[in-house]
């Protein structure tokens, strides 16, 4: 009886939660499949449309945006697997001096992050040359301490006897990262992946510093400056673009949410 | 243990860190170094004068306001943000219905961009044809513009916050559930337990480590994030909303105070320095990395 009780406060109490807590977004949803007027209306039956996101593609050059955001993605990730995997190597299996020193220095970008950086590396990106470009938004996080982290503290569960043995039968140090290592961290690849581009994707103050022209925004600053600017402020239209812009990355979350979930507990804190 | 051969010191080490010390050691240090100069203009060019920036930001009232919102935004946020995310880990977690659609419902806001969530709640918050003006009408309060008055804007930017990130530490928490051994739970029932204090006694202090990592990292993001702040106020009214980061990049990008802005960012970064040396004092024994 009294379990009973307990059963239907919990369900009760988590359906509450879950409903509150989904109903921003499920707001957003009517907006987007709705006509302006019933954007702060709730008829049931009002009609669906999908007249709101055409306007939205046609209104602002938001493909363009998509693609550099996928560019500047891509070309961080690409970076950051690689330079990290060299590092957390480095870490993982060789001594050499002062490495303890240098990992701790390298371990204060996570407290210190470039994103808190924002003038000084402006200046450093005019300097070069470098403002209002692709390679200019990605270059402050082409290394990433928390990928030379997730990837030491994995290639440290590593036996080294596998290692050895590589060696005996004579692979030399790049043969035993590729075939060694690298396969057997794919787990913790693939969550820092999406830890990677979920962060970049959603990245906006820098950018939004460092782009001046369309052609190279990505479309967080896409999205802010159409929401602002360009939609004339017609919720509909907000709620489209921001659906829209946020599609790709949910639609991916869903795809790997377990696994995403699974291998980032097991990479990351134990 | 292998030594590392100075050929492969380079390729291993010193290009990518050099990427790492370009773009945060540098900025860091420039940062100290040009704190020390004026903002020079076309005419005058800068020149060194000492510690008057810091001067400046010591009587800067608009300053002393900033630290205060962002003091109580990451103090508010956090403790609510935790004890919300430790109850959907709890729900998530237990044997009741649609526990995989509650932990969609949960993570949804934790994936957007705080962009796409600064537009959403702009709506929510609009005045006049919002939800919340409207739901408060229909019960015949007088509504409120939650962004344009002074008193309710930085509570509103805490709300989005507290929506934001509850559901990335529900998962931190949810894997701690899960590693939390289920013979222990049943020998503190076997003495007699009741679920309450099996949670109290058992489950909360094995949690600790976790709670540790995720207050750090709220912490630093309290700091870090100004997206919404940006979108939905610009800092105002009055500087009500404004937080750290965000006067930085107004007063660097805005009134192009490089200078200033220099000072500002040196503050910011030992405000971070010394709560990262208050953890590792005080808090690092129960943390996790090894």
């Amino acid at each position: 009886m009294k379990s009973t009780i307990n059963r239907i406060a919990y369900s009760t109490l988590a359906i509450s939660l879950a409903t509150v807590w989904g109903f921003p977004f499920i707001y957003s949803l009517w907006a987007a499949f709705h006509e302006e007027k019933y954007s702060a209306n709730f008829t049931w039956n009002a009609p669906l449309t999908l007249e709101n996101f055409a306007t939205v593609w046609a209104a602002a050059p938001f493909s363009l945006y998509f693609t550099n955001t996928v560019i500047l993605t891509l070309i961080i990730l690409a970076s950051n697997l690689i330079l990290c995997t060299l590092v957390a190597y480095a870490f993982a299996r060789y001594k050499f001096p002062g490495a303890g020193l240098l990992f701790s220095f390298i371990m204060v970008q996570l407290l210190i992050t470039p994103d808190i950086l924002i003038v000084e590396n402006y200046n450093t990106l005019a300097k070069i040359g470098l403002i209002d470009t692709i390679f200019g938004i990605t270059l402050p996080y082409l290394t990433s301490a928390f990928g030379i982290f997730l990837l030491r503290q994995t290639f440290k569960t590593v036996p080294i006897s596998l290692d050895e043995a590589a060696q005996v039968e004579g692979a030399n140090t790049w043969r035993v990262l590729w075939d060694v290592y690298v396969p057997l961290a794919k787990p913790t690849y693939l969550a820092y992946a999406l830890v990677s581009i979920s962060f970049q994707w959603n990245n906006f103050l820098w950018p939004l510093i460092v782009t001046n022209s369309p052609e190279v925004r990505p479309i967080t600053v896409g999205l802010s400056i159409f929401a602002t600017v360009e939609s004339g402020v017609e919720w509909a239209l907000v709620n489209a673009a921001t659906l829209l812009s946020t599609a790709p990355l949910v639609i991916l979350f869903l795809i790997f949410q377990r696994r995403f979930v699974a291998n980032f507990m097991r990479a990351g804190i134990k | 243990m292998k030594r590392l051969k100075p050929s492969l010191v380079f390729i291993f080490l010193v290009m990518p860190c050099s990427l790492l010390v370009a773009f945060t050691y540098y900025p860091a240090i420039k940062s100290l170094f040009s704190s020390f100069w004026n903002q020079g203009t076309s005419r005058r060019p800068s020149k060194f004068v000492g510690l008057e920036n810091y001067q400046t930001l010591l009587a800067d009232d608009v300053l002393a306001q900033i630290l205060w919102n962002n003091a109580l935004y990451a103090l508010v946020t956090i403790p609510i943000s935790i004890g919300l995310s430790i109850g959907m880990a709890l729900l998530v977690n237990s044997k009741i219905k649609g526990t995989s659609l509650m932990r969609l419902s949960f993570f949804l806001p934790t994936m957007l961009p705080m962009i796409a969530v600064a537009n959403i709640w702009l709506f929510f918050y609009a005045p006049g044809i919002g939800l919340i003006s409207q739901i408060m009408q229909y019960f015949g309060f007088e509504p409120i513009n939650f962004l344009g008055d002074a008193s309710t804007s930085l509570w509103s930017m805490i709300v989005v916050a507290i929506w934001k990130e509850s559901g990335l530490f529900m998962i931190f928490y949810l894997a701690a559930l899960q590693a939390v051994p289920a013979n222990l739970k049943e020998a503190a029932k076997i003495e007699g337990a009741s679920g309450i204090q099996v949670f109290f006694d058992v489950v909360l202090p094995l949690l600790k480590p976790t709670t540790i990592f995720v207050a750090v990292n709220a912490l630093i993001n309290s700091f870090r994030l100004i997206d919404h702040v940006i979108v939905m106020t610009e800092g105002g009214p009055n500087n009500s909303s404004a937080l750290l980061l965000y006067y930085i990049y107004e007063v660097t990008f805005a009134y192009r105070d490089f200078a200033y802005g220099s000072a500002l960012t040196v503050f910011l970064v030992a405000l971070l320095g010394l709560m990262a040396l208050f953890q590792f004092k005080i808090l690092d024994k129960k943390a996790h990395y090894q």
